[in-house]
């Protein structure tokens, strides 16, 4: 994909924006916007579940627990997606 | 007007039938994951006691539940909202106030 990321919206330089070229990089900010939550939330819920009183750095249990954290805070998320989704399409099919 | 694809995004008052298309699409999308993030947020409340090895069947279990009751929850409060509204209008129209 072509270099410029914020400034250049598919534009070829002659002033004509490709809408390809735009929905494309759209779709990759959105995508980036979404990741940045996920992490966002992950950090606040695995912080409050595994450090208990702030030390001078994190032991090893504690980034022990981070990690499983991670892990099924990405299970929670997936499990939640999915269920999500078939009720969407239980309503669907229900109108 | 040009075809679709070759249009200006610059044209006043024209959009894009791709491009008007794709952002319905997109926000769509968003909604869903919005929804997403904010119940993984909140089950992670209610399922989750201390991170294992692995996502076990009760947690599982109570994830999914969770997700049900949630929209349950917030059908409920619209239906209620829209009965309750017609004979005590809780959102006023009227201007005087």
């Amino acid at each position: 994909m072509e270099g410029s990321f914020g400034s250049d919206f598919g534009s070829s330089g002659g002033g004509k924006l490709d809408p390809g070229l735009i929905m494309e990089q759209v779709k990759v900010q959105i995508a980036v916007a979404n990741a940045q939550e996920l992490l966002q939330r992950m950090t606040d819920k695995c912080f409050r579940k595994c450090i208990g009183k702030p030390g001078g750095s994190l032991d090893n249990s504690e980034q022990k627990c981070i990690a499983m954290c991670m892990d099924r805070y990405m299970d929670a998320w997936n499990t939640v997606s999915r269920a999500y989704n078939s009720r969407l399409q239980r309503e669907r099919a229900n109108m | 007007m040009d075809s679709p694809s070759s249009s200006s995004a610059a044209g006043l008052g024209t959009v894009d039938p791709q491009l008007q298309h794709f952002i319905e699409v997109e926000t769509q999308k968003q909604r869903f994951q919005q929804l997403v993030h904010q119940m993984t947020e909140l089950c992670w409340e209610k399922c989750m006691d201390k991170p294992g090895p692995k996502l076990d069947s009760r947690a599982e279990a109570c994830f999914v539940n969770c997700v049900e009751r949630f929209i349950d929850t917030s059908q409920f409060i619209l239906n209620r909202l829209e009965q309750t509204q017609k004979s005590k209008p809780v959102f006023s129209e009227s201007l005087s106030d």
